[in-house]
């Protein structure tokens, strides 16, 4: 059904034009706005400050309101997939924490089990708690820093600092487990290469008794207040039809009323020993997925609570030898990163490399449902919106 | 030659003060602007669980100085297609409107640039609003169509928030009986109640309109950072900015001054007629004092000498003020001879104190404002505006003046007054949140309404 | 090691996959040399020293959506397996919309997951277009697979799931496959003036610098 703007499209190469529709005439359901007498196009160009790295977003408009979208990535496409084709099944691990960097333990996590799926072996018991208890850190911190640099977009300076302060304990956790903050690689393949060291379950614990106090600080600071009401309630409303036809996973497809989540549907690492709830919202407006985070941020806490009571003593790594070579075949393995389902879909044909690492990125899934959240709109929600997806561009364009 | 010589001198010799006045404040208003930015970052740091700047003089202290000089060292950018005579005259056009509001002002009954202004408060305000022309023609003049949008934005904003502004004065001079300012503050001191207790809604509209008016949060969205235009200032680099951003600040102090000498007593102490509260005359000094002690429980622990003795410099600077503080109050007891040469500045000090006392607070309640909560979108902005301010005002001129009409046929003054007063400010209450409700109510029938254009698929 | 029937063996996978399955897939490029001779060896070399027997990874799949999908489809659906217990369905590429739309409403696979592809170039129909679905009634995910070859057009599943809409594009741009029906088909990661298409095997750096040095110097690369 696309019919081609030559204005619009001229340099394009590799581009086709489409006539012939499918034998079932099955009508493709984007539409195209075309371009009228009172509209503007307004371009929110890779380097600004609200677009949380460099996203391009295009935005028709009629006189304040946005009629159309077009968000244009790629900025930080690194070939990543192209990369793993080359790398052994090692060697590409610490590839992945550079996708969404902000959340690099879950993507090592990710990764780890579908290798390990690929491989039929399964971590020991306490590996996959200990890698329970830091990706579940590692979603606090995702949380806060989304937290922080949302309420900045809305115009809240403070929780900014207070998230931050927050995330800096848990970047001190995973320091002093793996040495890195950001790109931590904490995990191996069969499991982990580090013994928790010996104030892990002391610092967790500490970390978890002052994170309730702090919650109720952030809540204070931003669920009763009007102004912060007015800017989120009723904005980028996001139906549960939708969501599930976007393919939108995470808080986001929460938010909307779906109560789906990977750790209980199909639970991974020790997920599956713990009691916690999955926060659900109703309408699936910027406010339900601000309440929706801040519930799961509780129910983190609650997991790590659960876990290090009872970390099983044992062996961290699987007998998996230093040269990995799986038996021919495929695997998709999807875990539930903070933003979404992540999804490595790899192939193995039997080397030392991986055939093909497929990566299915949440941020870069949820980020397609923008246009339909934004119609409607006046412009000054259009950075509550782009913030409230929670994206991280690294994840987007691999 | 000669008789424009002596017509020079008799001038002089009429006007210096004020000419002299007008010099310092604008050769020291910016310093003092700079280093109520460098209050507000600290300020800003502290409630955000960190230091503020630090690494520029003790404290950052220096911090406004290096500002200041990196901005007027700035190269000066103008737009290619820019109006250059109005791209020069609209900073200027803010600035001059600012400062010049502040001449108008009066610290304490002796501080005055321009001595009793009949139509004083009329007078800052009115010229204040000029501040408006230079928004507007700096928007103008960058040639930017985002510039422009902005600056209307700005301006469409501080002409509905001076609509409230100026009503809900007007309840206030609905008391004060006059527009001069010496006379206002004379008449809370005679009826010995400030107007902002026999007026609290006029001063909360009040206070919440000065918001708007000088552009800051939770009403800072024209000039927000994260928005796609960053509004009229976007086009003026280094000295230029700064004088835009020197205004913003004066007009901070300038209305937190017509707030103070309206609603809260300007230079008056708290309870200034009631006679056995006037231990509270101490109250300046033993502050100062406390500063300065504090200083020097502190000096002590400091890591660097440095910083030690500029710890005790301090509080020998804030122990040389308490002294000048408590001199006119403890003279009269002291030395009763010097006592009547000091008197008549006694009320120009302590005046100066509370007034600039009144001033601090309320600026610090705009700061604490501004890191506490997120901005409004604009058109919520201007629903605030019009359909709640503007009409809680009207109503409130139209109790408090029944209220005062019902206090003079009862013959009430000063305190009494509140027996009057109050109920009407509940009435007013209750309208406010009438008006509130019945506008959500209107909100959500505006959503519902555009909903079939915009909100399905 | 392919080839040979293998023993059963109850597989230590975590819980959540589908039961155990049959023989492999006809279309498995042969990397690692069989050893047809001696019974298949583990395939890591692993501590316990006796050589456990092999653990049989591919299994054919014959549920009741298999079922179902021959019964309406016929020979569209060529094949049906389970891989490390991931339900694999193999589709014939003209008929991928229909089936999809099938999948959807009458299967209950409400999301679509992923829309990827792989290249085998040694394969007659190189491009391997898959495509991971979840179903959220029941807790289950299902691959679909479809073989294109070079050139020809894949009938596009936008009009299924909206989700296919980027991620088409994307196979597009990485892999210059053509979808028929996409409202937008145009690069999404690289450049819109982008040359080749990186995922695919023949493409590399090599050949990258190959076609700089000579647009731009006109000479042969000596690489």
């Amino acid at each position: 059904m696309g019919e081609s703007k030559p204005g619009n499209r001229e340099r394009a190469v590799g581009y086709f034009r489409f006539e012939e529709e499918t034998a079932l005439n099955i009508e493709a359901t984007s539409e195209h706005t075309i371009l009228g007498a009172d509209e503007l196009i307004i371009n929110m160009g890779p380097q600004h400050p609200s677009t949380h790295g460099v996203l391009r977003v295009k935005l028709k408009l009629d006189g304040e309101r946005v009629i159309g979208s077009e968000c244009i990535i790629g900025y930080l496409h690194r070939g990543v997939e192209k990369i793993a084709e080359s790398r052994t099944y090692q060697q590409f691990a610490p590839y992945v924490d550079r996708m969404d960097y902000v959340a690099a333990v879950s993507n090592g996590l990710g990764y780890c089990e579908a290798i390990e799926k690929l491989l039929v072996v399964e971590a020991p018991p306490r590996a996959r708690v200990i890698r329970t208890i830091l990706t579940e850190l590692q979603r606090i911190a995702s949380h806060l820093l989304w937290l922080g640099t949302h309420a900045l977009d809305i115009g809240a300076l403070t929780p900014l600092f207070y998230c931050m302060r927050e995330r800096e304990e848990i970047l001190k956790i995973f320091e002093k487990y793996c040495g890195a903050r950001l790109t931590t690689h904490a995990f191996r393949i069969g499991g982990l290469q580090y013994e928790a060291y010996d104030t892990l379950e002391k610092d967790t614990e500490r970390f978890c008794k002052d994170f309730e106090a702090r919650i109720a600080e952030y809540e204070e600071l931003l669920t009763q207040n009007r102004i912060w009401v007015g800017r989120t309630r009723g904005i980028g409303i996001l139906t549960a039809e939708d969501a599930i036809a976007f393919g939108v996973t995470g808080p986001v497809l929460r938010a909307s009323g779906v109560k789906w989540d990977i750790r209980k549907a199909a639970p991974y690492a020790a997920y599956d020993q713990y009691k916690f709830e999955i926060p659900v919202g109703t309408t699936g407006d910027t406010y339900d997925r601000y309440i929706v985070r801040m519930e799961e941020m509780r129910q983190s806490r609650l997991i790590c609570l659960q876990a290090i009571e009872n970390i099983p003593a044992g062996p961290i790594l699987a007998k998996v030898g230093k040269v990995l070579k799986p038996p021919p075949g495929e695997v998709y393995h999807a875990i539930e990163a903070p933003k979404g389902e992540l999804g490595y879909y790899v192939v193995s044909d039997g080397t030392v490399q991986p055939y093909r690492v497929r990566i299915r990125p949440p941020s870069f899934i949820n980020l397609q449902a923008f246009d339909r959240m934004v119609r409607g709109h006046l412009v000054a929600d259009v950075v509550a919106i782009i913030g409230t997806i929670d994206i991280v561009l690294g994840e987007v364009d691999r | 030659m000669n008789a424009v010589l002596q017509a020079t001198i008799e001038f002089l010799k009429l006007y210096w003060a004020p000419l002299f006045c007008g010099v310092v404040i604008v050769a020291v208003l910016p310093i003092i602007v700079g280093y109520i930015v460098l209050v507000e970052r600290k300020v800003m740091a502290d409630m955000q669980a960190r230091l503020g700047p630090m690494r520029v003089g003790p404290h950052g202290l220096l911090q406004p100085i290096a500002d200041a000089v990196k901005l007027l060292i700035k190269e000066d950018i103008i737009p290619d297609n820019a109006d250059k005579l109005v791209f020069w005259l609209a900073p200027v056009l803010s600035v001059g409107a600012g400062l010049l509001a502040i001449a108008g002002l009066a610290i304490g009954p002796a501080f005055q640039i321009a001595p009793n202004i009949n139509i004083g408060i009329l007078f800052v305000v009115g010229i204040s609003a000029m501040g408006i022309f230079g928004i507007v023609l700096g928007g103008w003049a960058s040639n930017s169509h985002y510039s422009l949008m902005g600056a209307l934005r700005s301006s469409a904003q501080l002409v509905s928030y001076e609509t409230a502004a100026g009503m809900a004065l007007v309840s206030g001079l609905l008391f004060a009986g006059s527009l001069n300012i010496t006379a206002i503050v004379e008449a809370q001191r005679t009826q010995g109640i400030w107007f902002g207790m026999l007026a609290p809604v006029a001063l909360f509209i009040y206070g919440v309109a000065s918001i708007a008016e000088t552009n800051r949060a939770p009403f800072d969205l024209p000039e927000a950072e994260s928005e796609l235009v960053a509004g009229y200032m976007t086009e003026f680099s280094g000295f230029r900015w700064s004088l835009y951003f020197l205004a913003e600040y004066a007009n901070m102090i300038v209305v937190a001054s017509v707030a103070t000498t309206l609603f809260l007593g300007g230079w008056l102490r708290p309870f200034s007629e009631v006679h056995w509260l006037n231990f509270l005359d101490f109250a300046p000094a033993l502050l100062t004092i406390a500063i300065a002690v504090y200083c020097v429980m502190r000096a002590p622990k400091q890591p660097v000498r440095v910083q030690q003795l500029f710890m005790l410099a301090v509080a020998g600077f804030c122990f040389v003020v308490a002294l000048v503080l408590a001199a006119p109050v403890l003279l009269p007891f002291l030395k009763p001879s010097l006592a009547a040469a000091v008197q008549p500045y006694y009320a120009g000090i302590h005046g100066g104190f509370w007034f600039l006392f009144k001033v601090s607070v309320y600026v610090y309640c705009f700061m604490w404002l501004r890191f506490t909560v997120p901005r409004y979108r604009f058109d919520q902005l201007m629903r605030l505006g019009w359909h709640f301010l503007i009409p809680l005002s009207i109503i409130n001129i139209l109790v408090v003046g029944v209220a005062m009409i019902a206090g003079e046929y009862f013959h009430l003054h000063g305190w009494a007054m509140l027996l009057v007063t109050t109920p009407a400010a509940i009435i007013a209450l209750v309208a406010a949140l009438a008006i509130l409700a019945a506008d959500s109510g209107r909100k959500e029938r505006d959503r519902a309404a555009a909903a079939p254009e915009f909100y399905a698929r | 090691m392919a080839d040979e029937p293998k023993e059963q063996k109850p597989s230590s996978v975590p819980a959540g996959d589908k039961p155990a399955g049959s023989p492999s897939p006809a279309s498995t490029p042969a990397a690692k040399p069989a050893d047809s001779a001696a019974p298949a060896a583990p395939p890591r070399a692993a501590a316990p020293p006796a050589p456990k027997p092999p653990v049989v990874l591919q299994t054919p799949l014959n549920n009741e959506l298999v079922t179902r999908l021959r019964g309406k489809f016929g020979a569209a659906i060529l094949e049906a397996m389970e891989d490390r217990k991931q339900a694999i369905v193999t589709v014939e590429c003209a008929r991928l919309a229909e089936i999809a739309l099938h999948l959807r409403d009458e299967g209950k696979f409400d999301m679509l997951s992923d829309l990827t592809a792989v290249d085998w170039p040694k394969r007659e129909k190189r491009f391997d277009i898959i495509l991971n679905l979840y179903s959220f009634a029941k807790n289950e995910r299902l691959r679909v697979k479809a073989h294109a070859a070079d050139g020809e057009k894949v009938p596009s599943v936008v009009g299924v799931w909206i989700a296919a809409n980027w991620l088409e594009r994307e196979v597009f741009d990485m892999f210059g496959i053509v979808f028929s029906g996409h409202p937008d088909l145009k690069r999404i990661l690289l450049p819109d003036e982008w040359q080749g298409y990186p995922l695919r095997k023949d493409y590399d750096i090599l050949q990258q610098d190959t076609a700089w040095v000579k647009a731009n110097l006109g000479i042969e690369s000596g690489q």
